[in-house]
C-alpha cells in the first residue's frame, strides 16, 4: 500500500514540476497512438461499414477472422513488423526501424482489426435500420457506406476511442520496433517497463497514473469537442 | 413531368418465393399511367410483398415487370413509403433533403427544396430537430415529404396510416390527393376500407399472393365479383 | 468537431517534431547491465558535445543486440559475451572487436545468508554452497551475456544443468531488473552486475554477499557493424565514437564514474 501512495505522490510531483522528460514521452505517446488511431480508423471504419453493407460468399468467415484478429498478441505483431522493417527485411531500405514511424506501423496493425470490428458491429445495426430505405432511394454502395458512416459517427467515435485506449497502453509491440530509445522512441509504457525493470516502482507507478490520466483526458476532450455527451443528440 | 412517364406498367406471371414458398404469384397486373390504386386484401395476402416487388425491393423468381423506361430510370422515378418510416439519424431537414443529395444536387439546392416540402407538411418549425424525436404522424409526413421531394412519377405507400390517429391520417390523405393532382401516380395498400373508398380510383384485391379482382373503385365497392372480395368487404374473416 | 480535433492534433504533432531535431545520430545496441549502470548518462552527453553525434541506445539483451547488429539494424554494439562477439566478427557482420572496459559481477542474496556464501573464498565455493543448501537461486535464463557468464560459472564449479533442478534454481527468462525483483520476492540468491545492483531500487532483504573473485570480471567490447556487409550503416560515426571510447578522455570519465561512492568500471581499452 505504501508503494501505491509513493506512486501517486511521484505522479503528482512529475506533473506539478512539469518534468521535461515526462512531457516529452507523453507527447510522443500521444503522437504515436493518435496517428495510429487516425490511420487505423481511416482503414477500419470504411472496411467495417463495407462489411456491413456488402453481401458476399465468405462474409461470415471474414467477420470471424476480423474478430479473431482483434486478439492479436502485440508482441507477435511487434516481431512481425520488426522483421518487415529490419534492414534485412523487405522494407529495410526505408530505415524506419527504431523510429516513431515504426511504432505507428505496429500499432496500425494492432488497432485496425479492433476498430474495423467495432465499426462493423455498430454499422451492421444501423444498416439493418437503413437497408430498405437506402435501397429504395437508389443509393449506390459508396453512398450507402457514406450514409451509415455519417449517421453512425457517434458509435464510430467510440470505436476509435477504444482503439486509442488499446494503443496508448500497449507496450509489447512498440518496445520491439521502437527500441525504447531515450529522446527518440521512449513513450510512457516503455518507460514504465524500464523503471519497473530498475526496481523504481514508485516512478513506474507514477508514470502509470500519468498514463491513465492522459487516457481519461483524451476521452473527455474528444467527447467534449464532439458534444456527444452534453448535447446527447443521438 | 416533361419526360414520358415510366408508366404504364405491365406485370406478367410475376412470382416471389421466400423460404421455398410462393409469397406472390404467379400474378398478372397492369398499372395505368393515371389514378390512385388501392391495394387491399386480408392479412397475409401478400400486399406488402407485392408493393415491394413493384418497387424492385424483392427479387422476382419468375415473370417480368415491363416499364416504359430503362431499369435505372425506373428506380429513380419512383418512391416508396414504408409502413413504419425509417428516420435517418439526422435533422428533419436533412432527412427530407437526402434523396436529392443522392441524385447529385448541391447541398444548398437540396436543402431549399426540402425546406419547401417541410413548410407544406407543417414541419418547418422542426427543420433542425433530430428526426427521431418526431411523433408517429410527423414521421410519416416526413417520410412522405422525403418521397415526394424527388417529384416521382410513381409513389408507392405500404399502409402509411396504419398506426396514425385521425388527424394525422387526414393530413396524409390530403397530401396524397395533392400529389395526385400534381401528376404523381399513387399506389398504396390499406386496411381501412373508408380510406380506400375516399382515395381509390381503382382497386387491386389481393388474396393468397394473387390478384383476385381488379377494376375501378366504384364498381368494386358496389358490386364485387368474387366471393372472397364480397366476404372481405362484408367484414368476414377471409383465409 | 473534426476541425477542432485536427487543430489540436496538428499542434501536438508539431510540438513533438520540433523537440526531436538534432545533428547526426547513430544507433548503438547495448546490454541492460550497461544501461542500468548509469554510465551512458555520463558518456553520451560528452560524445554529443565533442563529436556532435547523438548516440541512440537500444537497450536489449546480448543475444538480441547481436541479432540487431547482424541484421544491420544498428550501427554498432557494446556487449559483454566474448564467444558470441568473436562469432559476430567471424561471420562478417562485425567489422572488429575493441575491448573498452570491464566491470564485475556480484552475488546477491537474502540478509540471513542461509547458504553462508559471505565467507566463501572463491566464486566456485560460493556457488557450491548455494547448490549444496538448495537455497533458491534466481537466474536470468534469457541467454543474455550475464546469463552466459552465470552458466559458465556453474560449469566451472562442477554443477551441471541436471544438478540445477527447478526445486531451487528458478529461471526467470527476463532482464536483470526483473530478475532482481523476482529474487527480492523469493528471498533468492542471484548474480548481478554490480551496476544494476547498485541502481536497483527495490532491494528489500537482499544484500551483496560475495564479490571480488577475478572470475567474476566482465569485459565490455565495442563492435562496429561491418559496412562492407551492411553499406547503409553510419560507419564514420561508429568509428568516431570508437576512437573517442578508447581515448584518454573516455578513460578519465569511465574510471572516474562513481555510483554510491563505488567505482564501477575499469578502463582497459586496447584495439585488437
Amino acid at each position: 500500500m505504501n508503494e501505491i501512495w509513493q506512486g501517486l505522490i511521484e505522479a503528482g510531483r512529475l506533473i506539478a514540476t512539469l518534468d521535461a522528460d515526462l512531457i516529452e514521452i507523453s507527447l510522443r505517446s500521444l503522437q504515436v497512438t493518435v496517428t495510429a488511431v487516425l490511420i487505423a480508423s481511416a482503414i477500419g471504419i470504411p472496411f467495417g461499414a463495407w462489411l456491413a453493407v456488402k453481401r458476399f460468399r465468405h462474409r461470415r468467415a471474414a467477420i470471424a477472422l476480423l474478430n479473431a484478429l482483434m486478439g492479436l498478441p502485440p508482441v507477435a505483431v511487434g516481431l512481425f513488423v520488426y522483421m518487415l522493417l529490419s534492414r534485412s527485411g523487405p522494407f529495410g531500405v526505408f530505415g524506419l526501424l527504431f523510429t516513431p514511424a515504426a511504432m505507428i506501423v505496429a500499432q496500425v496493425f494492432i488497432l485496425t482489426p479492433l476498430v474495423a470490428s467495432l465499426a462493423h458491429q455498430s454499422m451492421r445495426e444501423l444498416w439493418a435500420d437503413y437497408h430498405d430505405l437506402l435501397i429504395s432511394l437508389g443509393a449506390t454502395r459508396r453512398q450507402r457506406i457514406a450514409a451509415i458512416v455519417r449517421d453512425g459517427r457517434r458509435a464510430l467515435l467510440t470505436a476509435a476511442l477504444a482503439g486509442f485506449g488499446r494503443g496508448i497502453g500497449e507496450v509489447g509491440a512498440i518496445m520491439i520496433v521502437g527500441g525504447n530509445i531515450d529522446h527518440a522512441t521512449r513513450v510512457l509504457t516503455t518507460a514504465i517497463a524500464l523503471e519497473t525493470g530498475k526496481g523504481n516502482f514508485a516512478l513506474a507507478l507514477g508514470l502509470g497514473f500519468v498514463l491513465i490520466g492522459l487516457a481519461i483526458s483524451v476521452n473527455w476532450l474528444v467527447h467534449t469537442l464532439s458534444r456527444t455527451e452534453g448535447g446527447a443528440r443521438w | 413531368m416533361v419526360d414520358a412517364s415510366i408508366l404504364p406498367l405491365v406485370v406478367s406471371a410475376a412470382r416471389v418465393r421466400r423460404d421455398g414458398r410462393d409469397i406472390i404469384g404467379p400474378l398478372d397486373a397492369e398499372l395505368a399511367a393515371e389514378g390512385t390504386t388501392l391495394v387491399i386484401g386480408p392479412n397475409g395476402a401478400g400486399k406488402t410483398t407485392f408493393l415491394r416487388m413493384l418497387h424492385g425491393l424483392e427479387r422476382l423468381s419468375g415473370g417480368t415487370l415491363r416499364w416504359q423506361a430503362l431499369e435505372r430510370e425506373v428506380r429513380r422515378r419512383q418512391a416508396f413509403v414504408f409502413q413504419s418510416p425509417v428516420m435517418m439519424r439526422r435533422s428533419v431537414l436533412e432527412n427530407a433533403a437526402y434523396p436529392l443529395i443522392l441524385r447529385g444536387r448541391t447541398r444548398r439546392q437540396a436543402r431549399e427544396a426540402a425546406a419547401g416540402w417541410l413548410a407544406r407538411i407543417g414541419l418547418a418549425e422542426a427543420a433542425e430537430r433530430p428526426a427521431h424525436v418526431l411523433s408517429g404522424g410527423e414521421r410519416q409526413k416526413l417520410a412522405l415529404a422525403r418521397a415526394l421531394v424527388t417529384e416521382p412519377d410513381l409513389l408507392i405507400l405500404d399502409e402509411p396510416c396504419a398506426s396514425l390517429d385521425g388527424r394525422a391520417t387526414r393530413e396524409i390523405e390530403a397530401l396524397l390527393v395533392a400529389a395526385r393532382a400534381a401528376g404523381t401516380r399513387v399506389v398504396m395498400s390499406t386496411h381501412d376500407m373508408g380510406q380506400a373508398r375516399r382515395l381509390a380510383s381503382d382497386v387491386l384485391f389481393l388474396h393468397r399472393g394473387t390478384i383476385r379482382e381488379a377494376g375501378p373503385a366504384e364498381a368494386f365497392f358496389e358490386q364485387p365479383q368474387t366471393p372472397e372480395a364480397r366476404a372481405f368487404l362484408r367484414g368476414d374473416i377471409v383465409e | 468537431m473534426s476541425g477542432m480535433i485536427r487543430v489540436v492534433l496538428a499542434a501536438l504533432v508539431a510540438a513533438v517534431v520540433a523537440g526531436t531535431a538534432l545533428a547526426e545520430t547513430m544507433k548503438l545496441a547495448v546490454t541492460t547491465s550497461f544501461e542500468n549502470s548509469g554510465l551512458a548518462g555520463v558518456l553520451l552527453p560528452e560524445i554529443a558535445a565533442d563529436l556532435g553525434i547523438e548516440v541512440q541506445l537500444l537497450v536489449v539483451g546480448t543475444g538480441q543486440a547481436i541479432r540487431l547488429g547482424a541484421a544491420g539494424d544498428v550501427d554498432a554494439i557494446l556487449v559483454h559475451a566474448r564467444a558470441a562477439e568473436e562469432d559476430f566478427v567471424a561471420s562478417g557482420d562485425g567489422a572488429h572487436r575493441t575491448e573498452i572496459m570491464y566491470n564485475d559481477f556480484v552475488l546477491i542474496g537474502p540478509g540471513d545468508d542461509p547458504a553462508g556464501i559471505a565467507g566463501a573464498g572463491t566464486a566456485d565455493a560460493a556457488l557450491t554452497a548455494i547448490a549444496a543448501s538448495r537455497a533458491p537461486f534466481a537466474s536470468r535464463g534469457d541467454d543474455s551475456g550475464t546469463h552466459k557468464k552465470e552458466l559458465a560459472l556453474w560449469e566451472a564449479a562442477g554443477i551441471g544443468p541436471e544438478a540445477r533442478d527447478v526445486g531451487w534454481y528458478k529461471e526467470t527468462g527476463s532482464g536483470m531488473g526483473a530478475t532482481l525483483n523476482t529474487a527480492a520476492g523469493l528471498g533468492a540468491y542471484v548474480m548481478s552486475d554490480r551496476a544494476s545492483w547498485l541502481n536497483f531500487g527495490n532491494k528489500g532483504d537482499l544484500v551483496l554477499l560475495f564479490a571480488g573473485d577475478p572470475a567474476l570480471f566482465n569485459q565490455y567490447a565495442y563492435l562496429p557493424v561491418n559496412p562492407a556487409k551492411h553499406p547503409h550503416v553510419k560507419a564514420e560515426a561508429a568509428t568516431a565514437v570508437e576512437d573517442w571510447l578508447i581515448s584518454d578522455r573516455a578513460r578519465a570519465l569511465i574510471d572516474g564514474y562513481r555510483l554510491g561512492g563505488e567505482q564501477l568500471f575499469t578502463f582497459n581499452a586496447a584495439r585488437e
